[in-house]
């Protein structure tokens, strides 16, 4: 089988070379049959690369250990759902399911474009085909052939790392590499309609699901990787500022500036130039994020092989970004602007001003990332920065957007009146300043959290209002009951309203993300019997009481459990569990080290999160660390409510309204000043 | 004054508050991150070193590590192969943590030659990958 996956990726190789070359020159020369050949060419590449990722996953399942990465990666005793996983659970198997994914992509792109943006479509081929062909060079080139075989064959595998062996960690993975890789089907229509000078609205219209797709697939990604961190990692948090993390992030914050910035392209013809340098720039940080969790130059928790892959990546992020600038500067003269701003209190100057932040913030997360890098080649000494600086940047940033995401929707367009924002915003900033005034006679003496939770309030009450007013229209207008009312909003408008679901998953999340502001914290080392007592920020008093240790064998790993009792107030709530767990192979041996399991009991008030970090000399006297985290379950719920909202918006059918374009009087340029 | 110019005011306050608060948060929560080498020179060109936050990157020692979980000390050594630094750390270390793991160790250097740690980061190359068979 190992023949056959190498055969495919070459045979995926060279028809990607033909693909790239066809596209473009067909595009070009505007020839049919080699658009016709480009479009098959992605399709073919799609075959071989899918036969390529079926013969690694049989060699997966037959445990064909003398191939080098079914030995790296599993082992016999490893569980199934685990063996499937496993084929991105390394470099070699991830470029493989990378290249696969986006040939993928790219079919369903050639297949699902109508034909009013056909004419794109040979460039789109030929982009697709250029970056799937680097991915499969880098197998083939770099040392990172996924069916490499060993001159010998192991008994047994290595088996795969038992913090991986988490069902978010199944899943975290592929949603992310869906967030990435689909990135590339948008970048392929904007660098499709720079060089074919179709720049118009259309390419927009073209890519409107599959920006949104990247974006979803992008958001739960990152929900779910912070959740296995969470429950899987022990350290009490689920964001940590790690440059794995922001290379996640960069991406996800231009894809959703742009998601707003499009709406003013579609609605009065402006911000052409910036949206198309989002695009091109979301999708270069996709690779730069793959760069620098590839190659090891900034250190980072999360160390991936390092190899000389990474300047693979190194290189084509260069190549990719200059040529793609390229053509874009030669096309400038095209993208200018048909109306211009008229008033600074309207919902074009409220979505640039949230994109400008967007774009702040990602900038700002960009710059401490690869701080290390940058004061090393100034000054000659390393400096880093950690979750401090990004906090104490990102902060008061997020709450300035947090407030804008309740500003914008109410506001008119083009220009508002002063009985406009006193009929939207009476309500909305009634209700954040009175919650605001709640938290403070409550105590809260927090100045960020105190915001943020004014400010979601705000935010949360704009939407309220907005979902009842649709109704109650609906109501008077066809007689519907509000219930029905509702939903029939929600059908119609699918844009607007998920739009608005979206915006309050980020309310929920931020003062999710505020409720961290609270945490606390204790270790003790407790003999059977013996208790900890935890303060916790509602003002209860938490008591955990040690009950003893046990230690037994589980499917392929040796188990040390922990049970503690806990009380509030002297009330008893109940037990929790927590583990140390040693994996081990077939033989029994000890692999890889030890692992926590934490023990959480969750509300939705707060968490109790308890690390066994070890027993003292093997006696039952152990060492544990209690946390209390607040409001994390909101931070689940929000991003649930995040990822539904965004469904919502996608759903085929019914919700996207058509592009209204101002009259041609209003054309004056404007987007230049703005980009300065 | 019109809309485009009231805007570039307005973008030039997000952009210059964007660039503010990158600036001191660099400047307030930036660390040195040093080998044990570059640390050694540093120390013996400018003594005002000692008791400054820093990040050392590093190899722990291996065989040098003590532990008493009862009282949650970790006592080890890091070396970049020339200079060696003895770490003191109160708290629980990370589960990758073992004596031949690369670490992060941030902390001040104290006059009696021992960096007292407030975090201990374990880096290891089997966090994705399994450990390579000695």
């Amino acid at each position: 089988m190992t023949v056959l996956g190498s055969l495919c990726l070459w045979i995926a190789f060279l028809v990607g070379i033909w693909g790239a070359l066809a596209g473009f020159v067909g595009g070009r020369q505007g020839r049919r049959d080699l658009e016709q050949s480009a479009r098959h060419a992605v399709f073919a590449m799609c075959a071989a690369l899918w036969v390529a990722v079926a013969a690694l996953e049989w060699a997966l399942f037959q445990h064909d250990f003398n191939v080098e990465y079914v030995a790296s990666y599993t082992s016999r005793n490893l569980p199934i759902f685990y063996t499937w996983s496993a084929l991105y659970a390394g470099q070699k198997g991830s470029l493989l399911f990378w290249a696969s994914v986006l040939s993928l992509f790219g079919s369903l792109a050639m297949v699902l474009t109508g034909r009013r943006h056909r004419a794109l479509l040979p460039y789109v081929a030929g982009v697709v085909c250029t970056v799937a062909t680097f991915f499969i060079s880098v197998m083939l080139f770099g040392q990172a052939n996924p069916f490499h075989r060993l001159a010998y064959t192991p008994l047994d595998g290595n088996g795969l790392n038992p913090q991986l062996q988490n069902p978010g960690m199944v899943f975290h993975p592929p949603m992310l590499y869906l967030g990435y890789i689909s990135i590339t089907i948008p970048f392929a229509f904007a660098m499709a309609a720079l060089l074919s000078k179709r720049l118009d609205v259309d390419w927009l219209v073209a890519i409107r699901k599959w920006t949104l797709l990247s974006w979803l697939f992008l958001s739960i990604g990152i929900c779910l990787g912070m959740w296995w961190a969470y429950v899987e990692l022990g350290w009490g948090g689920y964001w940590a500022w790690d440059p794995v993390e922001n290379a996640s992030l960069l991406p996800w914050l231009t894809m959703t500036a742009f998601l707003h910035s499009v709406m003013i392209q579609e609605k009065r013809g402006m911000l052409k130039k910036w949206n198309l340098a989002l695009i091109i720039g979301s999708w270069l940080l996709s690779i730069f994020g793959t760069f620098i969790t590839r190659s090891g130059v900034i250190s980072s928790v999360h160390s991936f092989t390092q190899s000389n892959v990474g300047y693979f990546f190194l290189f084509f992020l260069i190549a990719a970004g200059t040529a793609s600038f390229t053509v874009y500067a030669t096309r400038l003269p095209l993208l200018a602007a048909e109306t211009k701003l008229e008033s600074m209190v309207s919902r074009e100057a409220s979505f640039l001003f949230n994109n400008l932040l967007f774009v702040g913030i990602a900038f700002s997360v960009l710059w401490g990332t690869l701080f290390p890098i940058l004061s090393e080649l100034v000054q000659g000494t390393k400096v880093t920065v950690g979750p401090p600086f990004f906090n104490q940047v990102n902060i008061p940033l997020g709450l300035a957007l947090l407030a804008l995401t309740g500003i914008g929707p109410l506001i008119a367009w083009r220009r508002a009146s002063l009985p406009n924002l006193q009929r939207q915003f009476a309500v909305p900033v009634t209700v954040g300043g009175f919650a605001a005034l709640v938290l403070l006679v409550g105590g809260m003496r927090d100045l960020y959290a105190l915001m943020a939770i004014a400010l979601g309030a705000f935010v949360a009450a704009t939407v309220v209002q907005e979902f009842a007013r649709g109704a109650r229209a609906r109501h008077r207008q066809y007689g519907e009951a509000y219930l029905l009312a509702l939903g029939r909003l929600l059908g119609r408008n699918r844009r607007r309203y998920g739009g608005y679901s979206v915006h309050t998953g980020m309310v929920i999340l931020f003062i999710a993300f505020a409720g961290m502001a609270f945490k606390t914290e204790t270790e003790a080392t407790l003999r059977p019997g013996e208790s900890a007592v935890l303060k916790s920020p509602y003002g209860w008093t938490y008591t955990f009481t040690h009950l003893g240790v046990s230690q037994y064998d589980a499917l392929n790993r040796q188990v040390t459990a922990a049970t503690l009792e806990i009380g509030r107030d002297g009330k008893r709530l109940g037990v929790l569990t927590t583990e140390k767990r040693q994996h081990v192979d077939g033989l029994g041996r000890p692999t890889f080290q030890p692992s926590t399991e934490v023990g959480i009991r969750s509300d939705l008030r707060e968490d109790l999160y308890v690390v066994l970090a070890g027993l003292v000399n093997g006696t039952e006297q152990a060492v544990f660390r209690f946390t209390i985290n607040p409001l994390v379950w909101w931070v689940w719920y929000g991003g649930m409510i995040v990822a539904l909202g965004g469904l919502i918006v996608m759903w085929p059918g019914g919700g996207s309204p058509a592009v209204k374009r101002t009259q041609a009087g209003y054309a004056v340029r404007l987007v230049e000043d703005m980009k300065a | 004054m019109n809309a485009g110019t009231k805007f570039a005011i307005g973008a030039a306050l997000i952009v210059g508050s964007v660039g503010y608060l990158m600036a001191s948060g660099v400047k307030q929560t930036g660390q040195y991150f040093l080998t044990p080498s570059e640390l050694s020179q540093k120390i013996a060109l400018d003594p005002s070193f000692y008791n400054v936050g820093m990040k050392v990157g590093a190899h722990v020692v291996p065989g040098s590590v003590t532990r008493d979980l009862a009282t949650r000390t970790l006592r080890f050594q890091v070396t970049d192969g020339s200079a060696r630094y003895a770490v003191l750390y109160r708290g629980l270390p990370p589960d990758t943590f073992n004596d031949s793991v690369e670490v992060v160790v941030e902390g001040r250097l104290q006059k009696d030659g021992i960096i007292y740690a407030t975090n201990v980061l374990a880096k290891c190359g089997s966090r994705y990958e399994a450990v390579p068979k000695a």
